[in-house]
């Protein structure tokens, strides 16, 4: 249903649409605001995006589908829903998953984890490439930061991100040949890189890809740096380093191991070789020393010495007594290689207690594991030396604190408490620092520590062209953060080459968020299998090995997608149109406005919240009625087939659970009625029972049933007598779960108070409306007032406008409401807002650019397209069938297939098309005309081709939809309706519509509220407008009201308003005026008026008309009214109360849906049960010793009147239920009234003694009949205006100017009638603001040489059109035909045509249905 | 409301019931059609005031050639309802295919395939 609004909305040239989009501020007044915006990153362009959903197919995350209310998946690249507009999909980020944010080389931790959860290892290997070029070397030795952000960590255990990426370069390992990144376009410069560790090699990395041509110097035989000769093998095999080396060789780089900077080369050299920049990253070779006596005595050695030499393999003799004195991971690799080396005893001496050791967990544990003595809080005092001066031991003196107060590295000891220990070698492993040797006379810069020196962003030193970075630069760290840091000198040496500046945009903050993690199941992380602590004993063998294939997707599947989407990048691949861009920022920005409407729409109720008597979160047989709207909806998870959750089994009983988060001030708060759920109970039950194969039973447990709207209790009194939908009058107390089955067994008690059980397959919850948590943000960022629900506070008088002045509210926000409603009320903001901004209407608008119109005189070339609708077509019918059979029908040159036909996206497509192929006849195969006729008319208007060269084939509502039980038949028939409309579209000719003027005047029918409302709302917009009332005075039903039930006084709003309508300059009233004759078309009425009590006549001419006639309260023939002085109407009632108070009364009766709810008229009155209720607490507020009953069928004090409906029972007032075949009466005797009815909670009769017996009286509209046939308007059998759509066109008549509103349309309240009558004015001006009037091209027209002017057209037209001219001949006014073609049909000499219908055409179809029948 | 009705109906859309004429409903017979209904708004409330009375007449005028000729004038029914009345329409879509399966085929269609 809302497709052609939306399809509206996108096409329309005036309205800017932003989605995504929230307002932050609004400054100014009304008529002249500025409003901040920001708008969030779609990460998709509007302009590209073709709408295919390629993309959808390769995104690897899947998350709950909004949607289907998480009854279904979508993936993190996406659509809402296949009609959205903007047809474009988008992407769902949640800032960035937080390991990537941590990760210093901003890995797509998430993104290679989903790919290696879809097995797409080469994809993930190449995605961890874009950022990082050591996914082995890493993936053993990363000191992973990652895994402690990891949100699993939070309440499980985190990721093993580590292993997974290993795992990847395992993977690569096991390929034929290793993966090669691509290259961009080689480049002539060339780099330098002094030094070929993880940042030096990282750099050149980086620089290859952008295609420079890189060369790196190492002082060492081989390449690596401390990867190469400071990680153990054991823990970093060389094979796996030089894998990944040799692929950065394999991209163009050059290692030259053995030459020294300073020596072999200096800066000079490099700059004469042609080198544009040098990257500085030397590491940390040297070692820390102690400072301590003897330190330089043999068997003393350096921890980064010690391996280094371990490494490349040279002769070390250290002895069977090991010291290893350091606490870091530098000293525990040194101490695990003295081991396998040889030592039998090892012992690691520390300042540091365990728990302070700078070393990793882990590492400490491998050290332990290895045999490895660990003694903590001892400091170095001497060195003890034999004879020889070689080392023997070492004293230690105990320290008491490492660090100061202020954390600061201050070791403190206990000289008196010493200890020794002796070894045949001591290891010193305490720190590291930088060679220098060689740097001065370079003029390189040194630190205050004596490391390099740059700037930390750009890593530029003060030789501009050299660069600086790793250990070097910023002190001992990971192999990470030296990747890192590389890629940051790779973009300075590139943005310095290109002379861009070094520093803009560089200093991004990675934020992240966590997800909601609530109901996340545990999962174990997959233990990684590793060498026995025996077996690692003298080799140096790979410790872990690592996981296999089945490990690492067992791992990877417990990442939560923290990011939702993962930033794998598969889209950008997959989408031709390259319309997907992740770098996309929030926009914000600042735009002028006249007026704000705020229609935020609406949540509904969580009932997770009562999880201990409804069970919705546990069992899945539990759903809300929107869940359950969606299994109903065709395109929804099951497709529209009636299965419950937990077995996909249909099922046989459905019980709705009313008033769940409404009507309930004890559990949730929500003291207000929400509305709608009664009317979508009902709907979804008889729909369901549509659905189902088998025989639903369906209970509607209630507590009143509140349908109030116009035809509403039609639709309830169907539902409950001709479709067998139960009705029960019980709140639902418990609820059980049958395990064995998931079936739920209902505790209620009945209306007699029996406890009753009944056992469902499924419990639908009917949950109410509330307004949203951003919108309560938005309003109070706009300073606008809220309720103590949140709804937005307005006032009887005024309800469309907000506290705050020039700002609006509609729909939801404004008050539970359903969908009519909604949209009357938003037209009715439009009204209010366009007062403020009256001057400036027409003003900076858009106009289309219609093509000129391209030849078609040649033969018909015609192209048909097949609408899928989702599935509502293609479910059913064969569409790729019917599309080949089009093709092979007669001039047909295309034929094609959509999803939707009617989408924004797929009406661009066609334009494309009927250029290409030429075309210039279009049958669109879909749905009805009714609604989508003039989307597609319009599009062919765009492509230059005339808009009535456009049949369409209704294969959904006269085929899929109706022949669903028998598709093959379907099939055929729809193959059938597509050959009649292609025949008739190859007999079309093009037709062109005449533009009329527009007489800027509206004629108002009524002036009540209604009408005075709507005069005011077109006349404020500058128009004229013409009140014509029939009684004396102005006002209507409103004379006789005192006040609203929120105590608005209605006698003086109406004094103002009537004193406005009178001295309103562009309005005119008529008073005592009659309706007589009316003629003419939409935007050139005229209507004869005759006036006053003198009758004279009067002629008005006007382009529009509003329908405001409104309605009278009913006068009882009921319960002796007008027979006893006691028995009156609610209305006299409230005028009593108003003019006389209630003394002397101690009982009042009501008796409710006197005149409505019955078999005369069956519709409810709407605003009874509200008034009773103002009735009862004005008397109870008068005299709270006076009794009051009110005996009532259901209480309907729908939205926040249930407040007052509450506050009367607060007060006492007494409320019986009475049944319709069991109603009240009202009998009289000598002590007065009595009514007697019964109580079914007593079961028996009871009989009141009354002084007032008060009638809820109904409304009936008032008298229009004459008036109806003058206008031809539509009324239904209560003699209310039919609207020309319940929801889509609430305040429009069929026939195009006329407008209706107030009680002419239905009961409704002061306020209501208010809301609809600016709604009508709003759509009223919006024609009136048109500079001209297009005429309808399906007319009659005479073919004058055939003419035998017999009259018979002149006497059979309806309207009266044709006249003989003063050529002899008949002659139709274009202006005036009104195209129902009656002159054509009865004309004997065929001498007359209706346009788009001519025989011929007509004929087409015929014969072709029945070609080759005969 | 997607109420079922029989595939053997196939709608030719009009502006007015009273846009349909005699010739129009006797071209389906000549072309082998089985049977025809005419379906209008209900009598008084055609939208364009009178085409459904018309119509009404020309249907019993299509009845009436029908018999003197040997097709049957059932084979032609004229039906009145409102845009809302779904129901109805399936109902007397219903009614026409079994009115017309009763009937049997176009005596023409036979005559013609007989004459083959």
């Amino acid at each position: 249903m809302i497709s052609p609004k939306l399809v509206e909305v996108g096409r329309h040239l005036n309205i800017e649409l932003k989605t995504g989009t929230e307002i932050l501020a609004l400054e100014g007044e009304p008529g002249n605001f500025k409003a901040k915006i920001r708008q969030e990153a779609r990460y998709v362009d509007l302009s590209k995006c073709t709408s295919c959903g390629e993309c959808t197919k390769v995104c690897p995350i899947e998350v709950s589908n909004e949607q289907d209310k998480g009854l279904s998946t979508r993936k993190a690249i996406y659509k809402k829903y296949p009609q959205a507009i903007p047809g474009a999909f988008a992407i769902s980020k949640r800032g960035t998953a937080p390991c990537k944010a941590t990760c210093p080389a901003h890995v797509s931790i998430q993104g290679y984890i989903a790919l290696i959860n879809e097995g797409k290892y080469f994809e993930a290997l190449k995605l961890f490439k874009q950022d990082h070029p050591f996914p082995g070397v890493c993936g053993r030795v990363c000191h992973h930061p990652c895994e402690g952000v990891c949100t699993r960590g939070d309440y499980d255990e985190s990721l093993a991100i580590r292993e997974l990426h290993r795992f990847l370069a395992d993977w690569e390992q096991t390929q034929d040949a290793p993966y090669l990144p691509e290259l961009t376009e080689k480049r002539e410069e060339k780099v330098a890189v002094i030094g070929s560790g993880p940042a030096g090699l990282a750099a050149a990395y980086f620089l290859a890809l952008q295609g420079y041509q890189v060369t790196i110097f190492e002082k060492l035989p081989v390449a690596g740096g401390m990867m190469a000769v400071g990680i153990p093998e054991y823990r970093l095999p060389r094979d796996i380093l030089n894998t990944e080396i040799q692929t950065i060789e394999k991209m163009g780089v050059e290692i030259k191991t053995n030459v020294t900077f300073g020596k072999d080369i200096t800066l000079e050299s490099l700059k004469a070789d042609g080198y544009s920049a040098t990257f500085m990253a030397v590491g940390l070779h040297g070692g820390r020393r102690l400072g301590v006596e003897n330190e330089d005595a043999d068997g003393v050695l350096q921890g980064v010495d010690f391996l280094r030499d371990v490494a490349l393999g040279k002769e070390v003799s250290i002895g069977k007594d090991v010291l290893v004195i350091g606490g870091g991971n530098v000293a525990i690799d040194v101490a695990l290689c003295a081991k396998r080396k040889g030592a039998e005893n090892v012992t690691l001496v520390c300042l540091e207690s365990r728990e302070q050791m700078p070393a990793w967990e882990h590492e400490i544990e491998e050290a332990l594991e290895g045999d490895i003595n660990i003694v903590n809080s001892f400091g170095p005092k001497n060195f003890f030396i034999d004879k020889g001066s070689r080392v023997s031991g070492i004293e230690f003196k105990t320290c008491t604190a490492v660090f100061d107060e202020d954390g600061r590295f201050k070791p403190q000891y206990d000289e008196a408490a010493c200890e020794a220990f002796f070894g045949d070698t001591i290891i010193v492993s305490i720190g590291q620092s930088t060679n220098t040797q060689y740097l001065p006379e370079q003029e390189i810069a040194l630190s205050r520590v004596g490391g390099l020196q740059a700037d930390p962003v750009t890593l530029q030193t003060p030789i501009d062209w050299v660069f600086a970075g790793g250990d070097a630069f910023y002190g001992p760290k990971s192999v990470v953060d030296a990747v890192a840091c590389g890629k940051e000198a790779a973009e300075s040496i590139h943005r310095f080459i290109n002379g861009l500046d070094l520093k803009q945009g560089r200093e991004k903050i990675w934020e992240y968020e966590k997800p909601d993690i609530l109901n996340e199941p545990m999962k174990t992380r997959t233990p990684v299998r590793c060498l026995d602590p025996e077996a690692r004993e003298c080799n140096f063998l790979e410790v872990s090995y690592g996981y296999n294939e089945s490990e690492a997707k067992n791992e990877a599947d417990r990442c939560l997608k923290c990011g939702i989407c993962s930033e794998c990048y598969q889209c950008l691949d997959a989408c031709l149109a390259e319309a997907i861009d992740h770098s996309q920022q929030a926009i914000e920005e600042t735009v002028d406005i006249g007026s704000v409407i705020l229609c935020p729409g609406n949540d509904v109720y969580d009932p997770s919240v009562l999880d201990d008597i409804y069970h919705y979160k546990t069992n899945p047989n539990v759903l809300t009625s929107l869940e359950f709207e969606r299994i109903l909806s065709a395109s929804g998870p099951t497709m529209g087939h009636l299965v419950r959750p937990s077995d996909e089994k249909e099922p046989e009983r459905i019980a709705w659970l009313q008033c769940i988060g409404s009507r309930d001030t004890n559990r949730c708060g929500n003291g207000y009625c929400s509305s709608v759920c009664c009317m979508y109970a009902i709907k979804e039950a008889m729909i369901a029972k549509e659905h189902s194969k088998g025989d639903l039973d369906t209970v509607i447990f209630n507590m009143d049933i509140r349908t109030f709207g116009k035809d509403y209790e039609k639709y309830y009194l169907r539902a409950k007598d001709d479709d067998g939908v139960r009705f029960e009058k019980a709140r639902v107390h418990t609820i059980d779960e049958i395990k064995e089955t998931g079936n739920l067994r209902l505790r209620y008690a009945d209306e007699a108070g029996t406890i009753r059980e009944e056992e469902f397959d499924m419990v639908v919850l009917s949950v109410g409306l509330q307004v949203s948590e951003s919108a309560i943000h938005t309003a109070n960022l706009l300073d606008i007032d809220l309720n103590k629900n949140n709804f937005a506070v307005t006032q009887p008088f005024t309800p469309v406008e907000t506290s705050r002045p020039g700002v609006f509210a509609c729909g939801v926000f404004q008050g539970p409401k359903d969908i009519p409603t909604s949209v009357t009320e938003a037209s009715a903001a439009a009204c209010a807002a366009g007062r403020y901004m009256a001057e400036a209407r027409g003003t900076r608008i858009k106009q289309v650019e219609i093509p000129d119109e391209i030849d078609v005189s040649g033969p018909p070339r015609i192209g048909v397209f097949v609408c899928d609708c989702g599935i509502n077509i293609a479910g059913v019918v064969d569409v790729p069938g019917v599309m080949e059979y089009a093709k092979t029908l007669p001039n047909v040159v295309y034929s094609g297939e959509n999803l939707f036909t009617c989408s924004q996206d797929a009406q661009d497509q066609m334009k494309e098309i009927i250029k290409e192929h030429q075309l210039n006849r279009i049958v669109v195969s879909s749905c009805t005309p009714k609604t989508h006729e003039p989307i597609f008319m319009d599009t062919l208007e765009k492509c230059g081709l005339n808009k009535y060269l456009f049949e369409m084939a209704n294969i959904r509502n006269q085929d899929s939809w109706v022949h669903a039980n028998a598709p093959e038949k379907a099939s055929q028939k729809a193959k059938e309706l597509v050959k009649m409309a292609v025949a008739r579209a190859a007999s079309l000719r093009p037709l062109h519509e005449r533009q009329i003027p527009v007489t800027y005047r509206a004629l108002i029918v009524g002036g009540g509220v209604a009408g005075m409302n709507a005069a005011l709302g077109i006349a404020d917009q500058g128009f004229e407008v013409v009140l014509v009332e029939k009684e004396a005075e102005l006002g209507g039903l409103a004379n006789r009201l005192t006040k609203t039930i929120e105590g608005a006084d209605v006698r003086t709003y109406l004094t103002e308003l009537v004193e406005r309508v009178k001295n309103h300059s562009k309005i005119q009233v008529l008073t005592q005026s009659l309706i007589v004759d009316f003629s003419g078309f939409k935007g050139n009425f005229k209507t004869e008026v005759l006036v006053g009590p003198g009758m004279y006549e009067r002629k008005i001419e006007h382009g529009v008309i509003i329908l405001a006639t409104g309605g009278s309260e009913y006068t009882p023939k009921e319960f002796l009214y007008g027979d006893n002085p006691g028995v009156m109407t609610q209305i006299e009632l409230a005028q009593k109360l108003e003019n006389d108070g209630m003394e002397n009364t101690d009982q009042v009766v009501m008796i409710q849906c006197v005149g409505s709810r019955n078999d005369e008229n069956p519709n409810c009155s709407r605003i009874c049960c509200q008034s009773a209720i103002k009735n009862a607490i004005h008397i109870k507020e008068l005299n709270p010793d006076t009794q009051v009953f009110i005996l009532y069928r259901d209480i309907r004090t729908y939205g926040l009147m249930e407040e007052y409906y509450t506050k009367a029972r607060e007060l006492g007032v007494f409320f019986f239920r009475f049944k319709e075949d069991d109603p009240p009466e009202v009998s009289t005797g000598e002590d007065g009234l009595t009514v007697t009815f019964t109580d079914h909670i007593l079961g028996r009769k009871l009989s009141v003694d009354t002084d007032i017996v008060a009638l809820s009286a109904g409304v009936r509209a008032e008298d229009t009949e004459e008036l109806a046939s003058i206008m031809k308007l539509g009324r239904n059998s209560e003699n209310y205006f039919i609207e020309a759509h319940v929801k889509l066109r609430p305040v429009e008549m069929a026939t195009e100017g006329i407008f209706v509103c107030g009680t002419a349309h239905s009961p409704k309240l002061i306020s209501e009638t208010i809301a609809q009558s600016q709604a009508a004015a709003s759509r009223a001006t919006t024609f009136l603001s048109q500079p001209h009037l297009t005429l309808s091209a399906v007319i009659a027209s005479v073919d004058q040489e055939r003419c035998a002017s017999c009259l018979i057209c002149v006497r059979s037209c309806p309207y009266g059109v044709p006249v003989i001219n003063d050529e002899g001949v008949s002659y139709i006014d274009d202006a005036l035909c009104q195209g129902c073609g009656a002159c054509a049909a009865e004309c004997p000499a065929k001498a007359i045509e209706l346009n788009w219908y001519e025989d011929e055409q007509l004929l087409s179809k015929v014969d072709a249905l029945l070609e080759g029948v005969i | 409301m997607r109420l079922t009705y029989p595939t053997s109906i196939k709608i030719v859309r009009v502006p007015c019931t009273g846009k349909v004429d005699v010739i129009h409903m006797l071209r389906a017979f000549e072309k082998g059609a089985d049977g025809v209904c005419i379906v209008g708004c209900m009598e008084g409330d055609c939208h364009f005031k009178s085409g459904n009375f018309r119509a009404r007449k020309r249907v019993e005028q299509v009845q009436k050639l029908l018999n003197t000729v040997g097709i049957g004038g059932d084979r032609v029914q004229m039906y009145n309802l409102s845009s809302g009345e779904g129901p109805l329409f399936a109902k007397y879509a219903n009614e026409i295919h079994e009115k017309i399966m009763e009937l049997g085929p176009n005596p023409i269609k036979l005559k013609k395939s007989k004459a083959a």
